[in-house]
């Protein structure tokens, strides 16, 4: 099987390049698209035009009669994008929401699509429809022909989305502002909905009508987890929906198909749609910043510096009466105090002493220079941050939800000079912070 | 004080002089542009407006002349149909009767001197841009079909972001900027736009004390420059201080002014009906006289 894989891979027949380059294009195209179609909150549409591409389908073979691949998308095209109007009508001109009407959309076009499904496979000459290939998606029965189609119709889509990309990027993210600016909103909408359409029926004979959708969605969701700027999104969806189409394909064609069963092989859609999710899945976890085990990580370095910060400020607090911040302390001192979770008070001591913020001494603990230091900080942080709740939060609660050691970097420089002010008017200026000349300026702008 | 605030507006664009008030490579531009427009006294004329939401009217038969070069405000009670006014104006929203003319052209010709803040809410603070990308999108009606925003475009999106005193937060993810700073990326996208005309949909709600000052500084500087700003405003108390003429709007338009004469008790409880108390505070500020400025 590995071997057939690397054949495969590698390119050796002829018919499977062709195949492999088809759904490779294909899956590029399909996540680019996608990527606008999600942001757009669209995504679903898309879902139910795959759903009413199978009607169409079957209505082109009861016209042609025969399975011709151009005529198959056109009737694909055809009512799905008719699908799309309804969706579209149901919403504008009655009560029921988006979501319901794409869900009326899904299972009437379906319905309908297996109810003539059925119909032509009973009928002697209709086995030679392939249709059931149209709703799992089945690489293998395409011909190089088609291929080629898709391939083709896959970069036409590229190509209209890199053209339109500032476009569709002001469309989605602000459609009111993009009107205002005079760009036809109602048409770049239908543009995109035109792309969405198109690289949804061709990607039927490939994925299926059933898991189109998650060609469209799931690269872009996944590369979502990757980067803050759409650019790059765009590339890196493409990149995870072109390797999607292209080991999917490589995949069902490889694997051996159960004995029973399966006779002619796996569908494709399914293991396209698996790869894909494995994409997703690596994203979701170990993707930097937004991924889980990021957070995982972020998480508990902040509760660590929490309970570090609040172990500083409770051997501040207590030194403070006798005015010496170099004073030997012991862990029974802190005793009484509460500390939040991380291997308790002595683990947090541990941990400042390898952090060299603490010294352990022949009596017991001080705190180094270094940790003095960086005592002062957290108190005279800690302090000008309840000065500051009590004097400026009604008016800028929306500027103070980070965390209260950065309150210098989030504050204007007026309202930190301010709030020093107050600090050294009710005497709560922390020792060891000299009477600084931020004060004095606060006081003279008061 | 309308003659009072056109002649401290003169002061002001001598100040200006080339600095600040004129944004990177397109100073020439603009100088010819504000000389024709200087000649029209009126930048909005909404003439019969009624606009309707499911067969539900609005607005109801408005007719507003809007004055150039003054910052002019909004008000009404929640659905009086503020926003829709802009919208209308914007052409966001379909007429159901009448007209709107913006220097005297349609709509369609004068998309190039108008720039609009939306509302805060009505955007997906989670898009995959920066706050650079946000001001850049200012330039886009300008560039046209395909071509995308270069270094003249990219210079002026800065100088903008600069002007809000947003320029270290270029590169900053917008999820991640606070509501004030979302606001002043939104203001610095309009004036990306070089617009002649400016229409806010509350601008001043829920920002910070920081961002306010910014925002009226703005204002006040764009006013001086010769620009005409209409702004969705909620907050009466601050009506005559930011602003020289006022709109008191409830679906019907009750009066329309320079705010000595229009913001007046009687035309406030024309406007809110019943609601005294939040009145009697703000008729008590335009008591107190003209307000200061700068």
């Amino acid at each position: 099987m590995q071997e057939q894989l690397v054949r495969l891979l590698t390119l050796q027949d002829a018919n499977t390049r062709t195949v492999l380059l088809g759904a490779t294009l294909l899956g590029v195209a399909s996540a680019v698209v996608g990527c606008f179609a999600v942001l757009r909150r669209r995504a679903l549409v898309g879902d139910a035009v795959a759903h009413a591409a199978l009607p169409g389908i079957c209505i082109a073979f009861f016209v042609v009669g025969d399975r011709n691949f151009a005529a198959f998308m056109i009737g694909a095209l055809v009512v799905g994008v008719l699908a799309a109007g309804f969706v579209s009508f149901v919403k504008a001109a009655t009560r029921i929401k988006e979501d319901a009407a794409i869900a009326l959309a899904i299972g009437g076009f379906f319905g309908v699509g297996i109810v003539l499904s059925r119909i032509i496979q009973n009928d002697p000459s209709g086995n030679r429809a392939g249709l059931d290939g149209f709703i799992f998606g089945k690489a293998a029965s395409m011909v190089s022909g088609d291929a080629q189609l898709i391939a083709a119709v896959a970069i036409v889509v590229l190509m209209a989305t890199g053209l339109l990309y500032k476009e569709f990027k002001i469309l989605c993210f602000d459609r009111d502002f993009a009107t205002s600016q005079g760009w036809p909103a109602m048409g770049l909408d239908l543009g995109l909905m035109a792309l969405v359409c198109v690289c949804t029926v061709v990607g039927l004979p490939a994925v299926g009508v059933v898991l189109m959708v998650s060609l469209l969605v799931i690269p872009a969701a996944a590369a979502r987890f990757w980067t803050h700027r759409l650019g790059t999104m765009v590339v890196l969806a493409g990149i995870f929906g072109g390797l999607s189409g292209m080991l999917g394909t490589a995949l069902s064609a490889t694997i051996p198909a159960p004995a029973s069963g399966l006779s002619r092989g796996w569908p494709t859609g399914p293991l396209i749609t698996l790869v894909a999710a494995a994409f997703f899945l690596i994203s979701l976890v170990a993707a930097p910043r937004r991924g889980i085990v990021a957070d995982v990580v972020r998480r508990a370095s902040l509760r660590r510096r929490v309970a570090r910060q609040n172990l500083l400020r409770r051997v501040y607090e207590m030194l403070e009466p006798g005015g010496d911040l170099s004073a030997t302390w012991s862990v029974g001192d802190l005793g009484r105090v509460r500390m939040s979770g991380v291997g308790g008070v002595h683990g947090q001591i541990r941990r400042a002493v390898r952090a060299g913020l603490v010294e352990a001494g022949p009596e017991g603990f001080l705190l180094s220079p270094s940790g003095q230091a960086a005592a002062v900080r957290v108190v005279r942080t800690h302090r000008l941050w309840e000065v500051f709740l009590i004097t400026h939060a009604h008016i800028a609660a929306d500027h103070v939800d980070r965390d209260a050691d950065q309150i210098e970097h989030f504050l204007p420089a007026e309202t930190l000079a301010a709030l020093e002010a107050k600090l050294v008017e009710s005497g709560r200026t922390p020792l060891g912070v000299p009477s600084s000349p931020h004060a004095t300026l606060g006081i003279g702008a008061n | 004080m309308s003659t009072q605030s056109r002649e401290h507006g003169t002061t002001r664009m001598g100040e200006g002089g080339g600095d600040g008030a004129v944004m990177p490579g397109v100073a020439g531009d603009r100088a010819a542009s504000s000389n024709t427009l200087a000649l029209e006294s009126t930048c909005v004329e909404v003439h019969d407006v009624t606009v309707a939401y499911h067969r539900k009217p609005v607005l109801w038969d408005v007719d507003i002349s809007l004055p150039a070069r003054r910052l002019i405000a909004v008000v009404g009670p929640n659905g009086a149909g503020k926003s829709t006014l802009l919208k209308a104006i914007l052409g966001l929203v379909p007429l159901a009767s009448g007209e709107i003319t913006i220097f005297g052209k349609p709509l369609k010709q004068a998309r190039s001197l108008i720039g609009y803040v939306p509302q805060r809410e009505t955007v997906d603070w989670d898009f995959p841009v920066d706050a650079f990308d946000v001001v850049l999108m200012g330039r886009y009606g300008r560039l046209g079909w395909v071509r995308r925003p270069g270094k003249a475009d990219r210079e002026i999106a800065m100088a903008s972001l600069a002007k809000v005193g947003m320029a270290d937060y270029a590169t900053r993810q917008i999820s991640h900027l606070s509501g004030g700073q979302q606001q002043r990326v939104f203001l610095a996208r309009a004036l990306a736009q070089d617009a002649q005309l400016y229409f806010m949909d509350e601008p001043f709600a829920g920002v910070d004390a920081a961002t306010e000052k910014a925002i009226v500084e703005v204002l006040r500087e764009l006013r001086s420059s010769g620009r005409t700003v209409v702004a969705v405003h909620h907050d009466l108390q601050t009506v005559p201080e930011y602003f020289d003429h006022v709109v008191l709007l409830n679906m019907r338009l009750v009066a329309a002014g320079p705010i000595e004469s229009t913001f007046t008790k009687k035309n406030l409880q024309q406007t809110y009906g019943g609601r005294l108390t939040l009145l009697d505070e703000a008729a008590e500020a335009v008591r107190r006289g003209t307000p200061a400025e700068g």
